[in-house]
């Protein structure tokens, strides 16, 4: 094959189906596209290194000072009914889990935005944000797991005999389907909170997850086999095991530090 | 947090639309920092970011009817902030390009040597060393992206939008998208050569740490 394009290659990292498989078995044997895709990432490693600054626990009563007086009053006039179906749109179960991963997150952000500000009382804040990074640790270290899970059972599956019957990955599909929300929540409050060693890995599984959940619900063994190349070919098991292990022995409060730091170290070095 | 401990965006939302207008505060206080940072982003400043943040709760508060509660009010209030922020970037735009031909015209009668205008924006290695310098660098990036691929990658890059939402924001469709996204992506990655090929070369003669 020849060469892949700049764009076929930008394709690729966006988790596009079109010629997938295609690229991945080129890629694997030229180390030049492969350089070039790496060329690629390091403008997303670039633009994560681009801090946007924080302004200040503070900042969200300055702006209701700004616009208080510029708001009229709704009036109260509205239907029941819509009421009733508003209610029920934000508890469909989906919905739920989206909703309050969210809220979580964005509680989580916002202490860290407070801990992170200097404050001349900081005590208590450090030790609210303390509980809370950690809490945000053991959320994303149970998402990692649940990710590895369907990525292990996806690789680890048995392709049917005689190559002709469909495989259903309905289930799978819609479990990474869920994932994928939740890693895009994660990767966000990650990259703004400045780990941006956890936000490259969660980046690199949303496009596996991707991938998993835009298959067709029902695929023949070639396409099964193809999804467990591409789940492989990544190695996106090992680090999310790595990724994983370094949060559950950090939420656990083990001095994990020097490795944290060798594998940013690492992944800066590569830039 | 006297405001936001208790009750969810749902609750705020609806409790707003009953007339209570001091229910709005907490949606406001939850969810500034966020729309903070997306218009830092997509503005590039911090002073054009506030008035994003002003006038996207303001739109949102005045279209609170018609939020459909089939998404959530953070995603609603972005997406109004990157809309609004858009439509400033296109007139600021355009308010750069009228200055522009208009200061080119003075200065083709005052005559300045060439040489002492490229002096202040080549990049040398020395300069570009570092990585305040590859932020600097970036920000030049992105400001000299148009509108449209500035919001494109700020939207997929760091909120891991969806092409759709993209789509949605820049009036096109999905297809015209995904090419704003790469274009401006391209565009960074040129911006960005010198940068890459001095560390590169430092790496080859052996200076680099």
């Amino acid at each position: 094959m020849k060469h892949t394009t700049e764009e076929e290659l930008f394709a690729y990292r966006e988790g596009e189906m079109k010629k997938r498989e295609t690229i991945a078995a080129h890629l694997q044997e030229c180390g030049e596209c492969r350089e070039e895709l790496e060329r690629i990432e390091e403008v997303f490693r670039a633009l994560n290194a681009m801090p946007a600054p924080d302004p200040g626990a503070e900042y969200g009563a300055k702006v209701w000072r700004q616009i208080a007086n510029r708001l009229p009053e709704h009036r109260s006039d509205r239907h029941p009914e819509r009421g009733a179906n508003w209610w029920s749109a934000w508890f469909a179960p989906r919905r739920l889990l989206a909703v309050g991963v969210a809220v979580v997150l964005l509680a989580l952000a916002f202490y860290a935005g407070r801990r992170t500000s200097p404050k001349p009382d900081g005590g208590e804040i450090a030790d609210a944000g303390k509980i809370r990074e950690r809490v945000l640790l053991v959320a994303v270290g149970e998402h990692l797991g649940k990710s590895e899970m369907i990525l292990m059972e996806l690789s680890n599956a048995q392709p049917a005999e005689g190559g002709k019957k469909l495989i259903n990955i309905s289930t799978a599909q819609k479990r990474a389907e869920d994932l994928v929300e939740e890693n895009r929540l994660y990767r966000q409050t990650a990259l703004e909170g400045g780990d941006n060693a956890i936000a490259n890995t969660l980046d690199e599984l949303q496009r596996v997850l991707l991938d998993v959940a835009n298959s067709p619900a029902e695929v023949t063994p070639a396409q099964f086999e193809s999804i467990q190349k591409r789940i492989t070919a990544q190695g996106i098991l090992l680090k999310v095991r790595v990724v994983r292990q370094e949060l559950r022995a950090e939420s656990e409060g083990k001095k994990t530090e020097p490795a944290r730091n060798d594998s940013a170290a690492k992944a800066r070095n590569k830039v | 947090m006297a405001d936001a401990g208790g009750i969810s965006d749902a609750a705020a939302v609806e409790r707003t639309l009953a007339g209570e207008r001091e229910a709005y505060r907490v949606l406001v206080e939850r969810h500034s920092a966020y729309v903070y940072r997306v218009a830092y982003r997509m503005t590039g400043n911090s002073h054009d970011a506030e008035e994003v943040v002003q006038e996207a709760f303001l739109r949102a508060y005045q279209k609170l009817q018609q939020f459909a509660g089939n998404a959530n009010f953070g995603t609603w209030v972005y997406r109004i902030a990157a809309n609004y922020a858009i439509d400033r970037l296109r007139q600021k735009k355009n308010e750069d390009a009228r200055r522009e031909v208009a200061s080119r015209a003075a200065e083709d009668e005052s005559e300045i040597d060439p040489l002492e205008k490229l002096k202040d924006t080549a990049p040398s290695p020395e300069r570009l060393a570092g990585n305040a310098q590859l932020a600097r660098k970036m920000k030049e990036a992105l400001d000299a992206l148009t509108p449209a691929e500035r919001t494109a990658i700020v939207m997929r890059h760091w909120d891991g939008c969806g092409i759709e939402e993209i789509a949605a924001v820049l009036k096109s469709n999905s297809s015209a998208a995904k090419n704003t996204v790469f274009r401006a992506v391209q565009k960074l990655r040129q911006a960005l050569k010198p940068f890459a090929e001095g560390r590169g070369a430092a790496k080859a003669v052996g200076t680099e740490l």
